[in-house]
């Protein structure tokens, strides 16, 4: 049993996610090796190479993988994938794009964002928004896989020195190009891997609203969320969407702030250690998820918090 | 300029599912079941191409039981010229629904492919990637605009890190976030119209695709609950909990 990780990385360093992989193909056992497919990518490649356990480090660098495009990054991957029985990625929006493609080159049906190993062919996953956990045992002789990152915790960054070594053909599809990108800028932690996540819904009323989360935030060295009707009412960027659609995030401690708690939203929360609620209708659905429930008016709560610590 | 618009029916958005007494599978009976909401998006930006004279012809395409016809019609009164139902009881996996879809691609020749990125029963966001792999046609996921324009798409997609633009040569595959747009409500007239419209039925089996499951879903079970949590009277009292009994601040 072998298990390639695939590197979520911007090619001047490996994304901590991929550690989550790392850490689900620890728990399924076996050799495990990293493939970095990216273009100048050999400063990501060396960081992966540092990850205590690894075989070895395969780097296909080529200007044709430069924005991870799915049409020539999955063959890419497909072809280093018929050596091993496994193939993990952390499901990022960049593994959810290139990962089913890779699974249909091979003729093999990927499992989405597992949230356990059970064994080497079985493996539990949410469904339905997180209402249901399901069992799936897959009969493919490669188990295409996305990791759901916040069910296995990072492995250690360092400690390993395995050797790197170059891999693989260009595959230059021409199927897409790459125009450009709007990459929102923050000295905040990353929704994904902060300690504490505040998130604001549409009872904030308005993007200058958020101003308040920030303040706190940076209190706290948080990161800020927002709920789908936020984003939808154009008060923050959509890479701050938690829930069944956005991002999925498990912080030690949860504040949801003039957030409902429909369902969609819980699927990307609801795992978090501690979650408190700051919500002025006593009824609101957050509240059977809540730790510590505040009904109150959040423009009244929140200068208060912020005086208080 | 055809657009071929692939639509699922699934469980309402609305529905909080339960799991079959014993817990092999997700307990479907008398539940109220809809067309997928990121499918229902793709229908509309088919029909928004329409309307802006881009697209000429919308072709709506569903894999699943004979109720899936319902969801059809929707899409029908939306704006979709015809259907296509292929028919099966079975509960096709995304590689064997994308290769069906395949197949109805090879037949209806479709310009571009609009689907949603994730079907929200089984949250695999798997189909239109496969779908791409399969064709061998570029793919453009996670889509909150699409301009078209000189044989090209232009989207702008979802990502972790903001947005990203990306353009594809046509035939292209496009998958719906949420943002790509409102969907209209229909109107009775349409919703009457729709039923006069053409809907064929065709099989897996009569477009020659091979429908073996490879995944076996073994059981589900509940999530694990949460302790019932406490009202707090106010700030005080919320910042002394945070960090004396939860100490998750300091
Ligand atoms: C296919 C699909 C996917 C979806 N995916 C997601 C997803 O990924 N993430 C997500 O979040 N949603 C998602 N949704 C949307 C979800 O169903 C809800 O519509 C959304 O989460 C509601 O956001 P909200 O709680 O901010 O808004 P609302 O439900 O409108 O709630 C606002 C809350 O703010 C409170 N409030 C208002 N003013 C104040 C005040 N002054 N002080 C205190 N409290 C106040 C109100 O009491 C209310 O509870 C999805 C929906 C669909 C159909
Ligand atoms: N049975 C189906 N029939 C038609 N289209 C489907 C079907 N299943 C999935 N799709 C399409 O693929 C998208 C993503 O589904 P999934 O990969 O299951 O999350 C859906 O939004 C549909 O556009």
């Amino acid at each position: 049993m072998s298990t390639l990780v695939i590197a979520e990385h911007d090619n001047s360093s490996m994304n901590v996610a991929t550690l989550n992989s790392v850490a689900a193909a620890q728990a399924l056992g076996g050799d495990i090796d990293i493939l970095v497919v990216g273009a100048d990518c050999q400063a990501a490649a060396e960081q992966a190479a540092q990850v205590d356990g690894i075989g070895k480090v395969m780097v296909a660098d080529n200007a044709a993988y430069a924005h991870s495009l799915a049409e020539n990054v999955a063959p890419m991957i497909a072809e280093i994938a018929a050596g091993y029985s496994h193939i993990m990625a952390t499901a990022t929006t960049t593994a959810k794009n290139i990962m089913p493609r890779v699974a249909a080159l091979l003729d093999v049906q990927a499992i989405s964002d597992i949230s356990g190993v059970v064994s080497e062919d079985t493996f539990k996953r949410p469904i339905y928004a997180g209402n249901l956990i399901a069992t799936v045992q897959s009969s493919d002789a490669i188990k295409v896989l996305t990791v759901r990152g916040t069910a296995f915790d990072a492995a250690p960054a360092d400690g390993g020195s395995a050797s790197i070594e170059a891999v693989g053909s260009a595959h230059d599809s021409a199927k897409s190009s790459f125009i450009g990108e709007e990459v929102a800028e923050s000295d905040r932690p990353e929704l994904t891997a902060a300690d504490i996540v505040i998130s604001g819904g549409r009872g904030m009323g308005n993007g200058e609203n958020f101003d308040m989360l920030y303040n706190l935030a940076d209190k706290f060295g948080a990161a800020v969320g927002a709920s789908r009707a936020a984003v939808d009412a154009g008060f923050v960027p959509n890479d701050m969407q938690v829930g069944q659609t956005g991002k999925i995030v498990a912080p030690d401690l949860y504040v949801a702030v003039g957030i409902s708690g429909a369902i969609q939203h819980l699927a990307g929360m609801k795992d978090s250690k501690v979650i408190v609620a700051i919500n002025k209708d006593e009824e609101a659905p957050i509240f059977s998820v809540a730790d510590y429930g505040l009904v109150a008016d959040l423009f009244v709560a929140l200068p208060e918090l912020d005086a208080a610590v | 300029m055809k657009v071929l618009v692939a639509v699922k029916r699934v469980v309402d958005y609305n529905v909080k599912v339960r799991p079959k007494s014993d817990m092999t599978d997700v307990d479907l009976a008398n539940v109220k079941m809809s067309i997928n909401p990121f499918c229902e998006i793709a229908v509309e930006e088919a029909v928004r191409l329409k309307e802006k004279g881009v697209a000429t012809e919308i072709v709506a395409v569903s894999v699943g039981p004979q109720q899936s016809q319902e969801q059809l019609r929707t899409a029908l009164a939306l704006g979709a010229d015809r259907a296509i139902l292929v028919n099966t009881d079975e509960t096709l996996e995304p590689l064997a629904i994308a290769k069906c879809l395949k197949a109805v691609c090879e037949s209806e020749s479709p310009d571009i492919i609009l689907m949603g990125k994730q079907a929200i029963d089984g949250d695999n966001n798997q189909t239109g990637q496969m779908l791409g792999a399969l064709t061998g046609y570029g793919q453009a996921t996670f889509a909150s605009e699409l301009t078209i324009e000189g044989g090209n798409a232009t989207v702008i997609r979802e990502v972790d890190g903001g947005l990203q633009t990306l353009a594809l040569p046509l035939p292209a595959i496009v998958t719906a976030d949420l943002r790509l747009n409102e969907p209209r409500y229909a109107s009775l007239p349409n919703i009457m119209k729709a039923k006069k419209k053409q809907l064929d039925t065709t099989t897996p089996v009569d477009l020659g695709v091979d429908i073996a499951n490879r995944v076996t879903l073994l059981g589900v079970e509940l999530p694990a609950e949460r302790a019932a949590g406490i009202k707090v009277e106010d700030i005080a009292q919320l910042v002394d909990k945070l960090k004396n009994e939860a100490k998750v601040i300091s």
